[in-house]
């Protein structure tokens, strides 16, 4: 069982996000300790693209932030190497298809082996695509993360087949962001992986409240939340520790149930 | 490897809310596109609505003047709402139509598609919202007005460079929002497939018709195609009844900007490397880590910081050549033009005249040059006299800040 997988091992998994390089490339780290010890149980660290299109306004505006920082891949990886000094949580790159092409397939997934990320998620990379990365990943035991979304449909069975760590459930049409509400019928699409696959079932897209954090962990494997904490970030920059460890708390404390 | 694909480039990098979407797009097409009933209501459309077949005209006195190649220009210009962007429009709305589809979406630069689009949703009756970045719509006020008449809302993009990229991405975004209703009409050869395939078909009557009104006339192929590039739809179409006829040139002119050894250009093929983006895989300007790259060009049409995957191709099979024309080649051949033929021409089209005027000196007589004149010049007449009148004080002054006062206050126009 893969590193990634065996974090859903001790009940439902909570999943935070946050842009590297926001505000800065040591407060990323220490945010994902705080995040660790907070109870996280995987931890996405965002890669950062000029023009993310699955993102929100939000995440957006992480980006340009951090790449206004001057942050790139390699300072990434140096990041993800010194929060491996201190913290065994299982980590996850999100990020497009362009800068791992561009710094080359092999490099960017040998070096993802050799600081210890463990799964990458890629929102452009639909599963017509993913035999770009899905060699190269699986030699540096890195897990490609595949995308399931409301308009799957028929596409379902296909994709939960050949996933790897975890199956990313996208709650809501759309672009990431926090929402009062998720419409879809989550249940539906989850009994259709599970006629397939035993690979855990984590929802985002929208969630931010522990009510949110709640209803999904009775349904799904995890829940994973982003513009909620890059909301606090935003707000509260070099000073957001203390909030996140809180929020993270709070929310992985909802999915107990 | 997936479908879509031009060598190794185009295919479907896309997130996968929108995948169920674009096979059913494609699949929905192959249907129509062999469809009897669907075909003869999109070329009478194009006939009745666009004013096709555009005129194939032999420019004479450009021709004497340049005392070389014949030339003739292919008159995309005096198309419905003065551009080839017609073509691809009524062929997607009408397509969206039969679909089912109520609404459709789309991004524009400065504003042509923006107005074609706008216009193909009045007259078939749809719904129709455009992205426009936020610079742009400063700049192009005017054609922001005329979408509004036409019904559109015109909504500005906040986001990245405020400019066609963004308006890409924006659109993109709306569409992952709502699909059930709602297409997506691309406006060039670009994007996941099958938009690339569709915008080419949708455009390559532009070659159909030169091909049979050339030989009407000349009875005779072309020595050479010319067109410019941003995305690339005014060139495939223009190329791709050539594209077997291995003795006919085929020249795409990108955006040289202020000479590609600087940062402001457009030229994704001269300057740009292989990468993955908007759906594709192509050649893009990017660098830092594989960061997209602010693009510049007087022309808005072509201030985009890739192309499409079928032009990748042909550039790298060495079918098609690829050149950069500057801005100030640009109005050179835009006035050149206005003054020689009586023709104001689009300031995208003008960096194909200009590549025109380069070539057909050195060519012999009985040689043939095509140009296809891709727009109509009205909506750069203000920014080209701008452009000039900055220039001519840069010249009076000496002051090198003049060029970057021509670029950060907007002194463009375009597609």
């Amino acid at each position: 069982m893969s590193k990634i997988t065996e974090a859903f091992s001790n009940g439902k998994a909570f999943i935070p996000f946050l842009t590297a390089g926001d505000p800065s490339k040591e407060k990323t780290i220490e945010f994902i300790l705080a995040m660790d010890e907070a109870g996280a149980d995987i931890i996405e660290i965002g890669i950062p693209f000029s023009d993310p299109i699955a993102e929100g306004p939000v995440i957006q505006n992480a980006n340009l932030r951090a790449l206004a920082n001057g942050i790139h891949t390699d300072d990434i990886f140096d990041m993800v190497r010194d929060v491996r000094r201190k913290s065994n949580v299982p980590l996850a790159f999100l990020t497009y298809i362009n800068p791992v092409f561009y710094y080359g397939y092999e490099k960017f997934f040998k070096k993802c082996k050799e600081v210890g990320v463990n799964g990458i998620i890629i929102p452009d990379l639909p599963y017509e695509e993913k035999e770009e990365v899905v060699d190269v990943a699986a030699k540096y035991d890195v897990d490609l993360i595949s995308l399931i979304a409301p308009t799957s449909d028929d596409r379902i069975k296909m994709i939960a087949k050949t996933s790897k760590g975890f199956i990313y459930l996208v709650s809501s049409m759309g672009v990431t962001g926090v929402r009062s509400e998720i419409k879809t019928d989550l249940q539906d699409i989850i009994r259709e992986i599970r006629k397939v696959t035993d690979v855990p079932v984590a929802v985002g897209f929208g969630i931010n409240t522990p009510e949110q954090s709640k209803n999904i962990a009775k349904l799904a494997d995890g829940v994973i939340v982003g513009s909620a904490i890059v909301k606090i970030i935003e707000k509260y920059g070099d000073d957001a520790t203390h909030y996140i460890k809180e929020y993270v708390a709070t929310m992985k404390d909802a999915t107990r149930i | 490897m997936s479908k879509g694909r031009y060598g190794e480039y185009g295919g479907q990098y896309i997130p996968e809310t929108l995948m169920n979407e674009l096979l059913n797009l494609e699949k929905q097409y192959d249907f129509y596109k062999n469809d009897s009933e669907f075909q003869e209501e999109l070329t009478s459309l194009l006939a009745e609505y666009a004013g096709r077949p555009s005129l194939l005209y032999f420019a004479e006195k450009m021709t004497e003047d340049l005392g070389g190649a014949k030339i003739y220009l292919k008159r995309e210009d005096l198309n419905h709402t003065g551009s080839h962007k017609i073509n691809n429009v009524l062929g997607q709305v009408l397509l969206a139509k039969k679909m089912g589809k109520t609404r459709v979406i789309a991004e524009t630069g400065a504003g042509q598609h923006g107005v074609a689009t706008a216009t193909a949703a009045a007259f078939l009756g749809m719904d129709c919202e455009i992205f426009m970045g936020e610079e742009d719509t400063k700049r192009q006020s005017l054609n922001v007005y005329r979408m509004e008449l036409l019904g559109a809302k015109v909504n500005p993009v906040y986001s990245g460079t405020k400019t066609l990229k963004d308006a890409v991405n924006e659109t993109m975004r709306e569409w992952t929002t709502r699909v059930h209703d709602t297409h997506y009409v691309l406006g060039s050869v670009m994007g996941p497939h099958p938009f690339p395939m569709i915008v080419r078909d949708f455009q390559s009557v532009i070659s159909e018709e030169i091909k049979s009104q050339l030989f009407e006339i000349e009875r005779s192929l072309p020595t050479a195609v010319v067109a410019c590039v941003g995305g690339g739809s005014n060139a495939i179409g223009s190329f791709y009844n050539f594209i077997d006829e291995s003795k006919v040139k085929l020249v795409g002119c990108e955006a040289g900007g202020e000479g590609i050894d600087t940062e402001y250009h457009a030229a994704s093929l001269t300057k740009g490397e292989v990468g993955i983006f908007h759906g594709m895989k192509s050649y893009f300007c990017q660098g830092n880590y594989g960061q997209i790259a602010p693009v510049y060009s007087i022309s808005a049409g072509l201030d985009y910081p890739g192309i499409g995957p079928e032009h990748a191709y042909l550039h790298d099979v060495k079918r098609a050549e690829y050149v950069p024309i500057t801005d100030a080649e640009a109005v050179e051949g835009f006035e050149y033009l206005a003054k020689c033929e009586g023709i104001i021409c689009a300031i995208e089209s003008a960096h194909a005249i200009a590549q025109a005027m380069k070539m057909a000196k050195i060519m012999n007589k009985d040689d043939i040059i095509v140009v296809c004149l891709s727009g109509r010049g009205d909506k750069d007449a203000e920014s080209i006299q701008k452009y000039k009148l900055a220039k001519s004080n840069n010249n009076s002054t000496n002051n090198n800040n003049n060029n970057n006062a021509n670029r950060d206050n907007g002194y463009v126009g375009g597609i």
